[in-house]
């Protein structure tokens, strides 16, 4: 995939966050998820599958995937590619990734090791220049026929689609948590969506009623 | 190293490494330690607690029956019985366990892989693990697991 130009890209910062909208009520949102529900039916049955989780550690998510027999494992990819260490200064001021550095402490796994993987929405929100190289690096850590959920907000989602932490509640079931204000960096449509997991063999898309596309996709 | 201070959870049989004190080396004991200082090497308690404190800094391989982490930890968890992080926990490691807890705020990154020890029946049901993790999503934190 060549330039990402013809992403719907939304240039702006990401602003402080207002967590107290979501817990002033204490409880959590919930949503339907078809793609969680057909992930989940692949999960049931086997035991000891290697699961990744590139979300905010959740502790719902682990007891869940632990207590069907897997392993987990945990790494916030999106928090990570803040890290400062990651971040360089150009000459005309503008920040660019140190891709290289990023992926030499990040998803550093051998190959093949990935029954499934749970990548939410994070593409939508992930660093231009992470995008294309995280799914090439998921392609090679994961076994064949392995499968990654993925979300991508459709284009009325809009800019300020507020960014939330998925926590699986149910086998078809997710609760949301406001997370910090990282803000929609682009739109993805379907032909996209394609084009980002070429490496993979087969994509499932699913319709969902809000703003969210559902993905599931074989390796 | 200077004598412990009084505080609330200190006890007579539990060995104190105050947060002045860096250790490097291998670590071991038979008894409980509360460790609130900086440790590099490795810790190995046997069949006892390990409590790393919010002023903990661990650069070890840690194995104890249960551990609790509040504070930063990098290195591998076996913890032969359970496992706890809490909200101010940071681990970057590997955790092997019978039972883990994760308070909601914990930083976590590495594998998780829970071990039963062996016993009659029990296999886990995909509804029980779901009807688990619908408590939490009200209370936000784990409770630990049977």
């Amino acid at each position: 995939m060549g330039s990402m130009g013809f992403f719907k890209l939304f240039r702006s910062e990401s602003h402080t966050p207002d967590l107290a909208a979501d817990t002033r009520s204490g409880e959590r949102p919930t949503r339907h998820s078809s793609g969680l529900a057909e992930f989940t039916k692949l999960l049931t049955g086997k035991e000891s599958l290697n699961i990744l989780d590139l979300g905010p550690t959740s502790p719902q998510n682990i007891s869940v995937l632990t207590g069907l027999g897997h392993r987990v494992f945990n790494e916030d990819v999106l928090l990570a590619s803040l890290d400062p260490a990651y971040i360089a200064q150009e000459e005309d001021g503008t920040k660019r990734i140190k891709v290289a550095e990023f992926l030499a402490e990040n998803l550093n796994h051998e190959p093949q090791k990935f029954d499934a993987v749970l990548c939410w929405d994070i593409p939508d929100y992930l660093h231009e220049s992470l995008v294309k190289v995280l799914v090439e690096r998921l392609a090679a850590v994961m076994k064949p026929g392995g499968v990654v959920l993925a979300y991508f907000h459709t284009k009325d989602a809009g800019a300020d689609a507020p960014y939330y932490r998925y926590h699986i509640a149910g086998k078809d079931l997710l609760s949301l948590q406001r997370g910090p204000q990282f803000r929609l960096q682009r739109v993805f449509n379907n032909r996209h969506i394609e084009n980002l997991f070429k490496d993979f063999s087969n994509i499932k898309f699913f319709l969902a009623r809000d703003n969210v596309r559902e993905v599931l996709v074989v390796r | 190293m200077e004598a412990p201070r009084p505080a609330d959870n200190f006890r007579s049989d539990v060995a104190h490494i105050g947060k002045s004190v860096l250790v490097k080396g291998e670590l071991s004991g038979s008894e409980d330690l509360y460790l609130d200082g900086e440790v590099e090497g490795s810790i190995d308690l046997q069949e006892h607690n390990l409590t790393i404190g919010p002023h903990g800094r661990v650069r070890a391989n840690v194995k104890a029956r249960d551990v609790i982490v509040h504070g930063k930890v990098d290195g591998n968890i076996h913890g032969t019985e359970r496992v706890e992080l809490k909200r101010s926990a940071v681990l970057v490691g590997d955790i092997s366990t019978q039972r883990i807890v994760i308070e909601d705020g914990a930083f976590f990154k590495g594998a998780i892989d829970i071990k039963k020890e062996a016993k009659p029946a029990a296999k886990t049901e995909a509804p029980k693990a779901y009807a688990a993790a619908a408590s939490y999503s009200d209370q936000g934190s784990l409770t630990p697991q049977s």
